[in-house]
C-alpha cells in the first residue's frame, strides 16, 4: 500500500533543518513516499513514527519462508486478487498428512509414494513438498516421524495443540518447520515455541472474528511469523474464510490477515479422494498457500500439479522456447524432421514423446508466437508459408537424407500447401495427439 | 481492531436462465457476487454428457455403460440415474461431415429420442463443423420445439442460423462459443442480441482447456467476464456460463495412456476422473453456471462441492 508524501510529513517536526540534505521537510517526504531516500534520513522521525511507516509502506501481505536448504519456499507476497491483475508470485505448496497413530507400515507406504510422485513437468520437478504430521497420543513416536520428513528433505508441518509436544517435535524438524499450532488456548506457550525454534506457526481459530482477534494477540506477543488455517468444520465456512481473508489484505488494507492459509481438505472431506481433488484445485484459484490432502497419487498430482503450473505463470510473458532445430535421440543425419511451435508447453509435450519412442529425429520449430499449434495457426502465425520458409532459411535439408517432414495431426489441412512449397520434401500428416508419436514414429521407421 | 469484512460491491447481476420445461425445467445464474460468496443461493448446474459415437471413448466407459451405450437413449437414462446429474448434453459427433457424416435427419432423431427417455433438461451439440451444426441445430431447434433445450453451440460463423432458428423461430436457448477470450465472448453476444435473441435466452461457451493445459487463460477469462458483468455491469457479459470439460480431460495424454503404457501412474479411470474433476472444479470456482463431465463420479463430485459450497 503506498504511503503518501503527505503522511510522512506530519511525522517531521516540520523544522526544515535541512540536516537530511532537502530543502525542506516536505520536499524530504515527498522524495520518502517513493522510496527514493530512506526514513532513516530524518534523525528526528521518532522510532515509533518509523515504525508505523515501515508498516504502512509494508506490502500487504507478508512473504514467509517455509522450510530450509533445498526444501525452502516461499509463501505469501501476493500483490493481487487475480492473476490477470498483474500475477501472481508464490505458488502453493501441496502437503500430505501422516499421524503417529498410523502403523509403521502404513508410514512407510506413505513414504514410498511420496518418493515416486516426483517426476518433470516443463522443466520444473513436480512432488509434494509439505508433510503434516498430527500427534495423536504417542511423543515420542510421533517426534521420530517429524524427525523422518525433515530427514526425507519435506517440510514438516507439526499439527499439534499441546506446546510441549510440539516444542520437543521442532527440536528435530529444521529450522523454519511449520507447528500448526496456536489457538486461543496456548497462543503463549506456542509463540515462545516458534520463536526459540525460527518456525512458522500456524493460527486456527472457531470463527474469522476469533481468528483474527488471535493474530493480533499474537503480534502483539512479537511474533509475526504465520500462515492461518481458514477452517476445517465446513467446505462453506473454508472457502469463504479464504477469500475474505486474502480479499482484507490485499483490498482492505487489513494487515493482520496479510498472512499465507493452510487448507486441510483431509478434514473436509475425510476419505473422499475426488473430492479432495475437487476442493484443492478450488483452493488452488481461490487462495490456499498450503494444501493438504490425505494421501496424492497420480490421479491427484497429474492434474492438480498442471493446474497449478499454469496459473502461477506470469500472464505477460508467454511461455516459449527459442525457435531452431532440435535434435532428439541422436540423429544421425538422415532421420525425419518433425515440426511445431514454440509454445513452452507444446513443444515439452512433444519432446517428451519423441525421446520416449527412442527413435531419432528432427523437431523444427518456427517463430509460431508462442502460441499452441492450432491457436498459432489461427492467429496465422503457423501457416504454411511460416513452415517453409523456416525449413529453408534454416538449410533443414542439409542437416539430414531423409525428406520425410512431420506434420502436426491438428493442422493437416497445411499439407497441399506446404507440399507445393516444399517439393523435395515428403509431407506427412502426424497424429493429432503427441502421446501417439511414438507408435507413428516407429512405423514411419518400419 | 476486530475483524470488518472487506465488502467487494458489485452493482450487476448475473442474468438467470430458464433451461427445459415442464417438471424437468431448471434455472441457471441469478448471482450477484463473485462464485459461492453470496447469499442468494444460486446453484451451479452439473450435466452429465453422452455421445452418438460411444467407439471413440475410453474403455471405461464401456464398463460403466454396458450395451446402453450403443443406444443413446438408454445411454443417457443411464447416464442421469448413475451420475444424478441435473441435465444431460448429447453430442452428435457422429454428424462430422469429415467422419461418419450420418444425415441431419438421424441425428435429430437421436436428439428426441434422448429428449423423450429423461426428465431433465437437454443440451444438445453438433459435431463442431460450423455448416453441419447450422444444418443440424436448426433441424433439432425445430424437432423439439417446447422443450427448451440448449443448443450448444453457435459460432460466429453459424450464429445467425442457430440464433434465428433456436433463440427465436423456435423458442430455444443458445449456446455463444468463442475461443478463451472475453472480447470475443462479447462480441458474440452482441451480434446474437442485435439478430433479436433475447439475453435471457442466451448461455456462454467461453470454452476450456483441461487442467495443465493452458487452463491459465480459461481462468483469467472467466475471471475477467464475471468482474465485467457484475463489477462494471456489463449487461453483453451477463449472461450464464455453459462449459463442457469432458473432452479436453479426457483427451489428454493423463486419461488417455493406458495402464500399460503408464504402468507408474495407477489406474487410468481414476487418472481421467480426477483430470476431470479438477478441471471442473476450477471452472466451478471461475464462474461456470452449468458444468459438463463425461463420469458420473466426477458429477458426483462436482455436485457434492456446490452443495458443500453453498452450505
Ligand atoms: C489457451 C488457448 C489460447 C490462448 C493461447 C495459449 C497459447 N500460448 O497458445 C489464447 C487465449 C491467447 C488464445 C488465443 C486464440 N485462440 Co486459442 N485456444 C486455447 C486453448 C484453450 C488451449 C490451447 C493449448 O494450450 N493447447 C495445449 C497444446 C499443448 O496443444 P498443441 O499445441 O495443439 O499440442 C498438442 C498436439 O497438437 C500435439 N502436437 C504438437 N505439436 C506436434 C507436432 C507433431 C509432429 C505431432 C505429431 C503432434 C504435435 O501434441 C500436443 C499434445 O497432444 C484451445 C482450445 C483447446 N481446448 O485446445 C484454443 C484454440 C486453439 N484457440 C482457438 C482460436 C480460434 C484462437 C484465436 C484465433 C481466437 C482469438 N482470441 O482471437 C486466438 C489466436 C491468437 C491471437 N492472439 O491472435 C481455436 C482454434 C480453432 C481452430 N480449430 O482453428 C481453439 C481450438 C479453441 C476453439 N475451440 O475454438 N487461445
Ligand atoms: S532532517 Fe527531518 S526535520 Fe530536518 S529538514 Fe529533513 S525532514 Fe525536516
Amino acid at each position: 500500500m503506498a504511503v503518501k508524501g503527505l503522511d510522512i510529513f506530519k511525522l517531521t517536526p516540520k523544522s526544515n533543518c535541512k540536516e537530511c540534505g532537502f530543502p525542506t521537510c516536505m520536499a524530504f517526504s515527498m522524495k520518502a513516499a517513493t522510496g527514493a531516500v530512506p526514513i532513516e534520513k530524518c534523525p528526528y522521525i521518532s522510532e515509533e513514527s518509523k515504525a508505523i511507516l515501515s508498516e504502512a509502506t509494508a506490502p500487504p501481505m507478508k512473504t514467509i519462508k517455509v522450510g530450509n536448504g533445498d526444501a525452502e519456499r516461499t509463501l505469501g507476497g501476493e500483490t493481487v486478487l487475480f492473476r490477470h491483475e498483474k500475477t501472481l508470485v508464490n505458488k502453493n505448496l501441496f502437503a500430505v498428512e501422516l499421524s503417529d497413530a498410523q502403523s509403521d507400515a502404513d508410514v512407510d507406504a506413505a513414504f514410498a509414494k511420496l518418493a515416486k510422485v516426483n517426476y518433470d513437468r516443463i522443466g520444473e520437478m513436480m512432488f509434494v513438498e509439505v508433510v503434516a504430521v498430527r500427534f495423536a497420543a504417542d511423543q515420542a513416536k510421533f517426534v521420530a516421524l517429524v524427525k523422518k520428513v525433515a530427514d526425507a528433505g519435506k517440510i514438516p508441518m507439526i499439527v499439534t495443540t499441546d506446546a510441549e509436544v510440539a516444542k520437543a517435535a521442532v527440536a528435530v524438524a529444521g529450522a523454519k518447520a511449520i507447528i500448526m499450532g496456536a489457538t486461543k488456548d496456548n497462543a503463549a506457550a506456542m509463540v515462545d515455541v516458534a520463536k526459540a525454534a525460527d518456525a512458522v506457526l500456524g493460527v486456527s481459530a472457531d470463527s474469522i472474528e476469533a481468528l483474527h482477534d488471535l493474530v493480533e494477540s499474537i503480534e502483539k506477543l512479537g511474533y509475526k511469523n504465520l500462515v492461518l488455517n481458514v477452517g476445517e468444520t465446513s467446505i462453506k465456512e473454508a472457502f469463504t474464510n479464504a477469500v475474505d481473508i486474502r480479499t482484507a489484505a490485499i483490498k482492505g488494507d487489513d494487515r493482520t490477515f496479510g498472512y499465507p492459509s493452510v487448507v486441510f481438505t483431509n478434514k473436509l472431506a475425510p476419505g473422499d479422494t475426488n473430492m479432495q481433488i475437487a476442493l484443492a484445485s478450488a483452493f488452488l484459484l481461490r487462495y490456499g498457500s498450503i494444501i493438504v490432502m490425505e494421501e496424492m497419487d497420480f490421479n491427484a498430482a497429474l492434474p492438480l500439479f498442471g493446474l497449478r503450473q499454469n496459473i502461477f505463470t506470469d500472464p505477460q510473458k508467454p511461455m516459449r522456447v527459442e525457435p531452431k532445430v532440435y535434435e532428439f535421440n541422436k540423429p544421425t543425419g538422415k532421420d525425419p524432421v518433425l515440426v511445431t511451435v514454440d509454445f513452452a508447453l507444446s513443444y515439452f509435450v512433444v519432446a517428451g514423446e519423441i525421446d520416449r519412442s527412442k527413435v531419432p529425429a528432427y523437431l523444427a520449430i518456427p517463430d509460431a508466437g508462442g502460441y499452441s499449434v492450432l491457436t498459432a495457426w489461427a492467429a496465422g502465425k503457423f501457416g504454411s508459408n511460416v513452415i517453409a520458409n523456416f525449413i529453408k532459411e534454416n538449410n533443414v535439408a542439409d542437416l539430414t537424407t531423409s525428406r520425410k517432414l512431420v506434420l502436426p495431426g491438428k493442422v493437416a489441412v497445411l499439407q497441399g500447401d506446404l507440399a507445393e512449397l516444399l517439393p523435395e520434401w515428403e509431407v506427412v500428416v502426424g497424429p493429432t495427439e503427441a502421446m501417439q508419436i511414438p507408435k507413428f514414429l516407429k512405423d514411419l521407421q518400419a | 481492531m476486530p475483524y470488518k469484512k472487506t465488502e467487494q460491491k458489485f452493482n450487476g447481476k448475473i442474468g438467470v436462465c430458464e433451461i427445459g420445461a415442464g417438471d424437468a425445467a431448471i434455472s441457471i445464474g441469478g448471482e450477484k457476487t463473485l462464485p459461492f460468496l453470496g447469499g442468494e443461493g444460486f446453484k451451479t448446474a452439473v450435466g452429465i454428457a453422452i455421445t452418438d459415437s460411444p467407439e471413440d471413448w475410453e474403455g471405461c466407459f464401456a464398463a460403466v455403460y454396458g450395451d446402453d451405450m450403443k443406444d443413446p437413449a438408454a445411454f443417457a437414462k443411464a447416464a442421469v440415474e448413475k451420475s444424478g446429474a441435473d441435465f444431460v448434453l448429447v453430442k452428435l459427433a457422429s454428424a462430422d461431415p469429415n467422419g461418419a457424416d450420418n444425415s441431419v435427419e438421424n441425428c435429430v432423431a437421436t436428439a428426441a429420442a434422448v429428449e423423450a427417455a429423461v426428465n431433465v433438461p437437454v443440451v444438445i451439440e453438433g459435431c463442431k463443423n460450423a455448416e453441419k451444426d447450422a444444418k443440424l441445430l436448426e433441424a433439432v431447434a425445430k424437432t423439439l420445439e417446447g422443450k427448451n433445450v440448449v443448443l450448444f453451440s453457435a459460432v460466429e460463423d453459424n450464429y445467425k442460423t442457430i440464433g434465428a432458428a433456436g433463440g427465436m423461430a423456435y423458442g430455444q436457448k443458445v449456446s455463444a462459443e468463442s475461443a478463451v477470450d472475453i472480447n470475443l465472448a462479447k462480441q458474440l453476444n452482441i451480434l446474437l442480441t442485435q439478430l433479436g435473441v433475447k439475453p435471457q435466452d442466451i448461455v456462454m461457451d467461453v470454452g476450456s482447456a483441461a487442467a495443465g493445459y493452458g487452463f491459465e487463460y480459461v481462468a483469467s477469462t472467466m475471471d475477467r467476464i464475471r468482474l465485467a458483468g457484475l463489477g462494471q455491469n456489463d449487461d453483453s457479459l451477463q449472461m450464464p456460463i455453459m462449459t463442457d470439460v469432458s473432452n479436453d480431460s479426457w483427451g489428454v495424454k493423463e486419461a488417455v495412456f493406458t495402464e500399460a503404457e503408464a504402468p507408474e501412474w495407477g489406474s487410468q479411470e481414476n487418472r481421467g476422473i480426477g483430470m476431470e474433476i479438477a478441471t471442473a472444479s476450477a471452472c466451478v470456482i471461475g464462474g461456470s453456471n452449468a458444468i459438463i463431465v463425461r463420469h458420473p463420479e466426477s458429477a458426483k463430485t462436482i455436485k457434492s462441492m456446490v452443495a458443500g459450497l453453498l452450505g
